[in-house]
């Protein structure tokens, strides 16, 4: 202490901090409110110098898991081994099929002379940290330094969609996962072809809206994203229909969207015009944020 | 911080450099505390509905360090928690921030008949606290994002809260006694 204030002078300044602070945090809220970018810019920048941390402490922590799954997986050995087998029959039927019907489709494009869909570079990466909070969806990746990773970017696991890149620091990407509240995604159901869009509700199945009249989404049909609105590549695989209780048809997604662990990110050259379209979270925001450079150096 | 030590009347020591900084470290140990405890929160342990423990940890602490060591837990420094919260929580910011503010006047106002009841008294006082809190943090969020938001989070927010308070005072009892006690340096 410098400043040598009177006891009676010291004791007022004491009572005024706590006011003084409270007034500080509504202008906080207005500040957050005015300039979207600039919470934006601290989380990205506190979420890099903490990622390290994170990627050092996730490792041992996975191990774990995998140490407790393993020990679980040898009391059930036996049915575990009796379900698998049935299952690599059944998978064995479809893998012939499969076969069969990529031949075939192989033949009847070449006979259309089909112009083939550019293959996409991705990067892998490591969920690290939960990134939304109590009231969104969103992950936390590692993507290391000098990554190609930009906004709008589409994350897969290895089984379906899990979400968008919204944000990108210089060692992390947050994706907004497709649970998300603010989550719209144009997608297609399998089996009428009829379109739909997505809506997170942040519980763990988004619901389905906008299905054109006449059609109804039905119970276990297959769901795939559209590409209308150019947000997302055609027939990347979703979910599946299911009714709640209450008789809305939601989609149980195909992702392990409690549990990722490890997440592709794929370039489809797509973002360039997402920037255009209003950004997938918080409503309002400028396109300052993302450049569309092509990511260099992948795989 | 020496004046902290020298409140009360008695001989002491003479204060060298390193009861110094064992003074100083003693009076930081509550915020710093705090803020380990919410960087660990966000460690990927894989439960469901972990980010709940980040809001539950930050007022839990708050409230303890404002009730039983307000010198360790001044103004400014909630301020920075509040904004970590805020940050780390991926809450609008300034809601946090406002939410621990408001926690940390009720314990200084609360403090005179708190201090002297039992662990349960205090508690039961904390459930109100984050019911408050809860529900603050929800309305600021629903008039910050333009959208009402489901109810649902909230009210597992208050009750993690509430169950949490009990795990963190139980290490900060003893911490008050012990490590994080200036008198003791």
């Amino acid at each position: 202490m410098i400043l040598r204030l009177s006891i009676p002078a010291r004791q007022a300044l004491a009572k005024l901090t706590l006011p003084v602070l409270i007034a500080a945090s509504f202008g906080l809220m207005l500040l957050g409110k005015a300039d979207t970018l600039l919470a934006e810019r601290l989380r990205m920048a506190l979420a890099d110098s903490l990622a390290p941390i994170y990627v050092a402490i996730s490792g041992p922590l996975h191990d774990l898991r995998s140490v407790a799954a393993d020990a679980t997986g040898l009391i059930d050995l036996r049915a575990e081994n009796v379900r698998l087998r049935a299952e690599n029959e059944t998978l064995r039927r479809w893998q012939s099929i499969a076969l069969a019907l990529d031949a075939e489709n192989q033949r009847l494009k070449a006979n259309l002379h089909w112009l083939p869909d550019p293959t996409p570079s991705y990067v892998t990466a490591r969920v690290v940290a939960d990134a939304g909070g109590v009231y969104a969806r969103a992950v936390l990746l590692s993507v290391g330094p000098g990554h190609g990773v930009t906004r709008g970017e589409i994350a897969l696991d290895a089984r379906g969609l899990v979400g968008r890149v919204t944000e990108v620091g210089a060692r992390t990407a947050r994706v907004l996962l497709i649970t998300d509240l603010n989550s719209r995604i144009p997608v297609v159901l399998e089996g009428s072809r009829a379109h739909a869009i997505m809506v997170g509700t942040n519980g763990p199945r988004p619901r389905l809206m906008y299905w054109p009249e006449g059609v109804m989404p039905a119970e276990g049909e297959r769901v795939v994203t559209s590409a209308e609105a150019s947000a997302f590549p055609a027939n990347l695989p979703i979910g599946t229909v299911h009714y709640s209780a209450s008789n809305v048809p939601e989609v149980e997604p195909l992702a392990q969207l409690d549990r990722l662990e490890i997440v592709r990110i794929f370039d489809y050259g797509l973002h360039s015009q997402l920037d255009a379209e209003a950004a997938p979270d918080k409503g309002a925001r400028s396109s300052a944020g993302g450049t569309p450079a092509a990511g260099a150096g992948r795989h | 911080m020496v004046d902290l030590i020298d409140q009360t009347p008695g001989i002491r020591p003479r204060p060298t450099l390193m009861r110094r900084l064992d003074a100083t470290a003693r009076l930081c140990f509550p915020a710093a505390c705090t803020i380990v405890l919410m960087l660990l929160c966000l460690t990927p342990f894989g439960f469901a509905d972990q980010a709940q423990l980040l809001p539950a940890t930050a007022y839990a602490c708050v409230w303890f360090w404002s009730l039983f060591r307000p010198g360790s837990m001044p103004p400014p420094v909630v301020f920075v928690i509040g904004v970590l919260l805020d940050l780390l929580g991926y809450l609008p910011l300034g809601v946090g921030v406002l939410g621990l503010l408001i926690t940390h006047g009720i314990a200084l106002r609360a403090r005179r008949v708190l201090t002297r009841q039992g662990f349960v008294v205090v508690w039961l006082a904390f459930v109100g606290v984050a019911v408050g809190a809860a529900a603050l943090t929800w309305a600021l969020a629903c008039a910050l994002f333009f959208r009402l938001l489901a109810p649902g989070p909230a009210v597992f927010q208050a009750i993690i809260t509430v169950a949490i308070y009990p795990a963190i005072a139980i290490v900060f009892i003893r911490a008050h006694r012990s490590v994080a006690d200036p008198l003791q340096a």
